[in-house]
Parts: structure tokens; C-alpha cells; sequence
């Protein structure tokens, strides 16, 4: 079912139920904002040039907020899009002066001008799914030679379809900010070579690992920023999972996806646990389990199983995931398993020997065994790496020491480690501590 | 935010009419898009109400009865669960739902009570009760 003279996005069928005439702009701002992603990555087949597409596109969004407001939205505003953002793409190739007209452009830019019967059979051939489109896409926003920033940001604007708006407020920064960062991605793609080429065989792991990684990158911050005055940043968790199941429902058999997507629907069950009215940290033990998001739990748990069916649990995420699956399933903080989070960090720790996964099986010694246990793995850790400056390093060592009894040393560690953080509620949590162990310590020796 | 879209019944629906193809292909393709923008976070169809119960509850006492149900447009006949920025987005998604029955259907959008909604009424005491309750749900249903 192909719409005549239209080529084949099967994203673009969708008829609407008609509108009134004169739609308001935040109804024109939810269409564009659904429909911004699939054009650009709908585009992408017939362009190198990530740049061209978006003003081709934010052009035919233009003529759309001016024709629409009068018209009403069409039935098929997808469709309608495509054809304005199409026409002004072939415009800007047929004036081009670049000399870099390479053959793929020229056989795609002929494609795009036939008429849509013929090229209805090669594009179905080619690219049957909107999901490809969108997964070219994500390979492009998120490719490995360019900075960490410029993934991010050109991941969240052109496949999350947020505006320059939204992600300042997610990373509590400036618009400007984030205006810059987007013109020096776009200017790593050119100096990088960054264009849509389908990967080989070979490399499409690869490709998948750093599309991953980004959606971990925004999960991440967002469940536990770096650094400014929240512990969290809700918006940058949303985004992350929802991401993480546009790539889990374009891939469901690759169980590294499913156990990234598991591993976020988990964590982000807890968000609002997480924090205290204050917007102080809650440690685990002491979360009111009433808070985590039932719903996310159940998620989590059932794709976990889902990717546990798939291959046995080895994968970095997966593994990861497991772990807060063994969380979610204990009722209290007692009946966590900690058997079996600790076999699991051991297996990552075969995976990436390095001091952040050491740490974190570190406190599952702590609990598996016992704090004494616990603090003979550290001195195993600060023998082997140089983890002076690591706030984490210090507040492990000094909740084993509390849990120990030993409350001045506790302390001590406690302000080792809140001197060296960067996030504000982090440190305010650390320093808190600080000062319950030296109340502890003076009540002990009084 | 996340929303329930309720899909409410017809004559149809209640009489148990099956779907023509067409309306399958064109719910299958809007469930795709839906899962592709990561929107979907869940969906059934429900049977009709004469194979359901109700349970009328007044102070002490219990009332089961039987389905069918009169009131058609007040019944229910599938439900979503969202996960969307804005009700304006999820207004958008279902301007674009194919028309589920034949003739008049409704779709009512509710948004989802998070936990903090609650506010102060919700002690910890009450939410690990909720908690504990979901929990056997979870074990015995799941």
C-alpha cells in the first residue's frame, strides 16, 4: 500500500483522524516532533551530508507550521512532509556546486526522481523498514570517531527529536551550550567522514556496541550526574530507556540490546527512591521499596528473561542487568541474593578487569561475606590501581569501616571521599555521613 | 509521563465481531509505530463484557453479577499503556490510531498516577502494603 507519488516509508502511511482547521502550536510542536526523526532518517538513504537533510527538513517543517495553521493538518502528515522535504532536497542537489558528487548520490538522486512505481520495488528491496532507517541513523549520531559530546547531543536531537530547548534543560545548561555542541558536531561528521554506509558483516557489531554505549552515556547522566545540583536528571533517564526500546523493538535478537534495555527499565524503577525530599542520596538499604516503579520492574524482569533465552549471560549489559534484577526481585534489602550478585561481578570482572567493576564486587563481598572481608578486597584493589582520587574508593572503604564499627576512620574516609566529589547532593550525602561517624566515634569514646 | 488509552466499545464489539483484515493490518502497523518510537509500553484487546463479571461493592457487602453490560459506551474493549513526553504527544498518537470499530468509537486518554502524586496521604507504610500486594500479584500472576 503505497501512497502514489510518494516513495516507500512505510512510517508515512499513517492516516490521521482529521483536525479541525487552525491546529494550536503545541498540537503542530507533537506532530513535528514524531515526525522529525523519520524524516531525517527516511532522508539519510539519499544523502551523505547529515546537514543538508536537517535544513531540508527543519524547511519543510517551516512551510508545515505556516500551511497548517490555516489548513488544518493533513490526513497524512508524515507523507505530506516527505514530499515538501524531498522536493527541497532534489532543489538543493540539482544546484549544488559541490565537486563531491559522488556516483551513490547521483544513482540515489535519480531513484528519488523516478516515478514511485518503479522505485517502490527497489527501495522495498533495499530498505523495507522504518526501523533501518532509523538504525542508519542511530549508526551515524553515534559513531565511535566522534567526541562523547557530540554523540550525545546530535543522538538526542536528530533520533530523540528533541529540541535544542529540552536538552539544555535536561543537562541543566544553556542553550547556547548546546547550540555550539551541535555545530561542532556537525563539523566532526564532515572532518570525520561520518556518512550513511552500511556496515559489513564485520563491522556491524561494532556499530551496534557504540549506538549502546550512547544510550548508556544519556541513561547514565541521568541516573546519576556527574556533577551540578541534582542527583538526577529524570529527562536524560527518559530519553535513555526510550531510545533503549526504539533499538530493543529495531533489534530484539541481539541480547546485549535487550539486557542494555533491561538493565535501564530496572535502574529507572528506583528513580524516584533514589533521593530524599532533600534531594539527598538513599543509599539501597535504606530505600522505601514502596517507591520503586512496579511496572519497570516487571519490564526489566521479563526482557532479562527474554535475552537469558537468547544467549547465556555474558555480555557487559546483560550481566549488569542481572544484578539489578536480583535487586528488584528481593523485598527487602536482607533477602537480596547477594550469592548470586557477586558470581555475576565476578564474571564481569573477567570481562573488564578494571578498578570501577572491582569496587562495585567489592561491596558485594561486603555483604556476601562480610565489611572485614570487604576492606581485604580494597587493599587488593589500592595494590593493584592508583584509586587515591576516587571518590567511590573512599565512601566504599568508609561504609565498610562504619559498618565495622570503626566510626573515626569511617569519618575520615567520609570526607576523603566527599572532597573529591563533583555532584552537589553527592557530596552534601558524604559529608553528612562524615559527621554522623564523628558523632558516632564521640558517643563511643564518651 | 505514561497514559492509559482506553478503547471503548461498540454494538460491535460487544456482539463479539472479529476485526475485518484490513483494520488487523492497519492496527499492527500502528502498534509497530508506536514500538518503534519506544512509545508502547503495553496493549490488550478485552473480550466482550458477557464473558466478564462485575463486583459491586457497598460498604459490607459483595455483589457479583454477570455480563453482558448495557451501558456500550461506558463498557471497555482494549486498553494501551503509553510511555509519552506530554499529552500532547499522546494526543497526536491517537489522532493516528486507525478507526478501531466500525462506525462512532472513543478513545479516552488517562494519565497514570505516579507514586509521588500521592503525596503525603501515601505513608511508608501504606506504599509497602501497596508494595507487599504487588508483589504477590507478581509471584502468583506473572
Amino acid at each position: 500500500m503505497f501512497a502514489s507519488g510518494s516513495t516507500i516509508i512505510s512510517g508515512f502511511e499513517a492516516e490521521r483522524l482529521s483536525m479541525p482547521a487552525c491546529p494550536s502550536r503545541s498540537e503542530l510542536e507533537a506532530v513535528f516532533r514524531i515526525e522529525r526523526p523519520r524524516l531525517i532518517a527516511a532522508l539519510m538513504r539519499h544523502s551523505r551530508d547529515v546537514s543538508v537533510v536537517e535544513d531540508v527538513v527543519q524547511d519543510a517543517l517551516l512551510k508545515a507550521s505556516m500551511v497548517w495553521s490555516s489548513n488544518g493538518i493533513p490526513h497524512n502528515p508524515g507523507g505530506w512532509l516527505f514530499a515538501v522535504a524531498r522536493n527541497r532536497f532534489i532543489d538543493r542537489v540539482r544546484h549544488s556546486r559541490m565537486a563531491d558528487q559522488k556516483l551513490v548520490d547521483l544513482t540515489h538522486y535519480i531513484e528519488l526522481t523516478r516515478p514511485a512505481s518503479l522505485s517502490a520495488a527497489n527501495e522495498a528491496v533495499a530498505f523495507p523498514e522504518v526501523g533501518d532507517d532509523i538504525l542508519a541513523l542511530m549508526f551515524i549520531t553515534c559513531h565511535s570517531k566522534l567526541s562523547r559530546d557530540s554523540r550525545v547531543t546530535l543522538t538526542l536531537r536528530l533520533v530523540g527529536g528533541l529540541t535544542v530547548d529540552e536538552i539544555a534543560r535536561a543537562f541543566q545548561t544553556s542553550v547556547s551550550a548546546i547550540e555550539q555542541r551541535i555545530v561542532r558536531a556537525k563539523r566532526e561528521l564532515v572532518s570525520q567522514g561520518v556518512s550513511r554506509v552500511l556496515p559489513e558483516q564485520g563491522e556491524r557489531d561494532a556499530r551496534l556496541e557504540s549506538v549502546m554505549e550512547v544510550i548508556y552515556l544519556i541513561y547514565n547522566e541521568g541516573y546519576a550526574a556527574t556533577a551540578g545540583p541534582t542527583l538526577t536528571r529524570p529527562a536524560l533517564c527518559s530519553e535513555g530507556l526510550r531510545l533503549g526500546r526504539m533499538l530493543a523493538h529495531i533489534k530484539p535478537e541481539e541480547p546485549e540490546v535487550l539486557g542494555l534495555l533491561a538493565l535501564m527499565e530496572l535502574q529507572c524503577s528506583r528513580l524516584l527512591a533514589r533521593q530524599d525530599r532533600q534531594g539527598l542520596p538513599v543509599p539501597l538499604d535504606r530505600q522505601d521499596r514502596g517507591l520503586w516503579d512496579r511496572l519497570l520492574i516487571r519490564r526489566g524482569l521479563e526482557i532479562v528473561e527474554r535475552a537469558c533465552r537468547l544467549s547465556p549471560p555474558t555480555g557487559w549489559y546483560l550481566l549488569q542487568a542481572l544484578i539489578s534484577a536480583c535487586h528488584a526481585r528481593a523485598t527487602s534489602f536482607r533477602d537480596t541474593n547477594w550469592r548470586e550478585i557477586l558470581a555475576r561481578y565476578d564474571a564481569l570482572f573477567l570481562l573488564s578487569p578494571t578498578y570501577v567493576v572491582a569496587l562495585n564486587r567489592a561491596v558485594a563481598v561486603s555483604w556476601a561475606m562480610n565489611p572485614a572481608a570487604g576492606m581485604a578486597v580494597l587493599r587488593a584493589i589500592r595494590d593493584e590501581w592508583n584509586v587515591e582520587s576516587y571518590p567511590l574508593f573512599h565512601a566504599t572503604r568508609a561504609d565498610f569501616l562504619s559498618r565495622l564499627g570503626l566510626y573515626d576512620e569511617a569519618a575520615t574516609a567520609y570526607r576523603a571521599a566527599a572532597v573529591l566529589s563533583t555532584n552537589i547532593p553527592q557530596q552534601l550525602f558524604l559529608a553528612m555521613r562524615a559527621e554522623q561517624c564523628q558523632e558516632a566515634f564521640a558517643r563511643g569514646s564518651a | 509521563m505514561r497514559v492509559m488509552v482506553l478503547v471503548k466499545a461498540t454494538a460491535e464489539s460487544e456482539a463479539g465481531e472479529m476485526p475485518s483484515t484490513e483494520l488487523l493490518e492497519a492496527m499492527g502497523k500502528f502498534n509497530e509505530d508506536l514500538a518503534t518510537a519506544g512509545v508502547l509500553l503495553a496493549g490488550e484487546g478485552l473480550k466482550p463484557s458477557k464473558a466478564g463479571k462485575r463486583v459491586e461493592i457497598e460498604s459490607g457487602n459483595r455483589r457479583v453479577l454477570d455480563g453482558p453490560f448495557a451501558e456500550t459506551n461506558e463498557l471497555v474493549a482494549g486498553f494501551w499503556l503509553w510511555d509519552v513526553r506530554d499529552m500532547n504527544e499522546a494526543l497526536e498518537w491517537a489522532r493516528r490510531c486507525p478507526a478501531p470499530m466500525q462506525g462512532r468509537s472513543q478513545l479516552e486518554i488517562r494519565p497514570v498516577f505516579e507514586a509521588d502524586d500521592f503525596g503525603d496521604a501515601m505513608t511508608p507504610e501504606l506504599r509497602e502494603q501497596e508494595d507487599r500486594i504487588a508483589r504477590q500479584i507478581d509471584k502468583t500472576g506473572a
